[in-house]
């Protein structure tokens, strides 16, 4: 097996977790802190920036937002886009960064993921306008919101594997325990799977605690060379491998209702990263939902397919468990954005997360997903051990 | 074999109403009339749903519409309790499913026509056709054989 031209090009040096809630900021002026933040987490100096990607927040109807951004932030770089791959984006975003420093595009890209949906639509708002992201003609007619998208992916997996509700809760309960641990977290009250089976139905069998929060965010990251990153202040977590897989857009045309794109995404990123499963120390999994926990847990290869259940269940998602994962609560409990999978991840290998801190950690993953299963992007990460 | 359900009366928000494109067109003139249709590819012999100009399976654009038995079988299912707007707000709990054809292919639809506790996976299910506008008929499926 042949490692990827990638491995170790790059590394993350800053990382930044902003506005989490509901504010009056919006979402320019959300990434204007968290770009700041950022930049002194690295030591670097705005001028340093010399690439700059994104995602369009969801509530913002300007179009070339990348632009929009770099303007508002005063950058000029000559590396800039906003990538569209929706909860998938911020891994993506990591994956193109590493790539293009790596061919020679640019030497520091800084990634902004930030949005004011909540301060803008409130909640019942943000429900109604994600519930028109179906196809127009052969779904949005027939009533459907994401979270009853995700659930027929829950409704077949339960059918073909057994797998049960209360599993499937101690997703919800493992992130929640985390959260508990972590100061910025939004939900950090402890949960019991009663609490999640017993919590409002919203698309049966997801109830309330089976769904992800809604809220204002604004995350970035900070990815620069790795004969940079070694002379700055926070210790260097090397991009190791990157992935995609993508196949479909709508979940009615998903080819499969159990697997989806996340087994090329991991695939390719642990090819590159020349390493498995087994070698992770802690995941940070894209959780908008409980079930995309389990179904990514199989996917990935860190069980067979249909044992996630039973894995969820036995603790080992859980900090001291087989493979602690979302260690900061994630998107169930931390806050809705797939770019804190990758700070906390980046944080862990850092060996900075205090109380919920994976002893010697050396390889993390970080997942993102898009759409509706439809968008993958899996990063393997690594200390300076790993080179 | 398949009838109008229902009429529309729309009180207040409105549902989402499909607006037909030059590929599907056909579809919905054909549902308006009481007509299931899916395509298959000349080249292939493949099925395909949804409708589109290319055939997903071997790239031709040699398509032509079949018309589908109708019957199928529920291959996943969600009670939906809380409603995406208020146009939808006065049918909750309803039966967001994908329904798996006998010709090969999935759609998404509701099932209707029973309590939504008695749907069950691998269920068989038949088309029926619910009235939206004058020009839109929208397909649904109830339990088979009732």
């Amino acid at each position: 097996m042949v490692m990827g031209s990638l491995r170790g090009a790059t590394a993350i040096v800053g990382v930044a977790e902003t506005g989490l809630g509901k504010g009056t900021k919006n979402a320019l002026q959300l990434s204007a802190d968290a770009a700041r933040e950022a930049i002194e987490d690295a030591g670097l100096r705005k001028t340093d920036v010399d690439g700059l990607l994104t995602v369009t927040p969801v509530e913002v109807k300007q179009r070339f937002y990348a632009s929009v951004l770099s303007e508002y932030l005063g950058l000029t770089p000559r590396y800039l886009n906003a990538l569209e791959v929706g909860g998938a984006t911020a891994a993506t975003c990591v994956a193109h960064a590493a790539a293009a420093i790596a061919a020679g595009q640019c030497d520091t890209v800084l990634i902004i993921v930030g949005t004011a949906r909540n301060s803008v639509w409130g909640r019942d708002k943000t429900v109604e306008a994600l519930a028109s992201v179906g196809h127009p003609e052969f779904e949005d007619p027939y009533g459907p919101l994401i979270p009853a998208m995700y659930a027929l992916i829950a409704s077949r997996h339960m059918h073909e594997y057994g797998t049960t509700h209360e599993q499937m809760a101690e997703v919800a309960v493992a992130c929640r325990a985390h959260a508990a641990l972590t100061p910025k977290a939004l939900m950090r009250d402890p949960i019991t799977v009663e609490d999640v089976l017993s919590s409002k139905p919203i698309a049966k069998p997801l109830h309330m605690l089976d769904c992800c929060l809604v809220s204002d965010y604004a995350g970035a990251l900070i990815v620069t060379r790795a004969d940079r990153a070694k002379s700055l202040r926070r210790p260097p977590v090397y991009v190791l491998g990157a992935g995609e897989g993508h196949t479909h857009e709508a979940i009615s045309e998903a080819p499969n209702l159990t697997s989806f794109g996340c087994v090329t995404s991991g695939q390719v990123a642990f090819q590159t990263a020349g390493l498995g499963p087994k070698d992770v120390d802690v995941a940070e999994l894209y959780d908008c939902f409980t079930i995309t926990v389990l179904v990514e847990l199989e996917d990935l290869g860190f069980c067979r397919k249909g044992e996630a259940g039973p894995f969820a269940a036995s603790g080992a998602l859980r900090l001291g468990g087989a493979l602690p994962a979302n260690t900061n609560g994630g998107l169930l409990s931390f806050a809705n954005g797939g770019i804190f999978h990758i700070t906390e991840a980046t944080r862990q290998l850092r060996g900075e997360c205090g109380a919920r801190q994976v002893p010697g950690a050396n390889v993390a993953l970080a997942h993102n997903n898009g759409g509706i299963m439809s968008n993958h992007c899996t990063l393997v990460l690594g200390t300076e051990a790993t080179l | 074999m398949t009838e109008a359900v229902k009429s529309a009366a729309p009180t207040g928000p409105r549902k989402n109403v499909p607006e037909p494109t030059s590929d599907t067109a056909a579809y919905w003139e054909a549902a308006n009339r009481g007509e299931l249709l899916i395509q298959r590819c000349r080249a292939c012999g493949q099925p395909q749903f949804f409708p589109r100009s290319i055939c997903i399976h071997c790239w031709s654009g040699d398509l032509e519409w079949q018309r589908a038995s109708g019957k199928g079988r529920v291959y996943c299912f969600s009670v939906i309790h809380r409603a995406p707007s208020k146009a939808y707000a006065g049918d909750v709990p309803y039966v967001l499913a994908l329904v798996e054809l006998d010709e090969g292919v999935r759609m998404m639809t509701n099932v209707v026509g029973c309590p939504p506790d008695e749907v069950t996976v691998e269920m068989p299910v038949e088309v029926v056709f619910e009235r939206l506008t004058d020009e839109i008929a929208l397909p649904k499926f109830r339990p088979a054989g009732r």
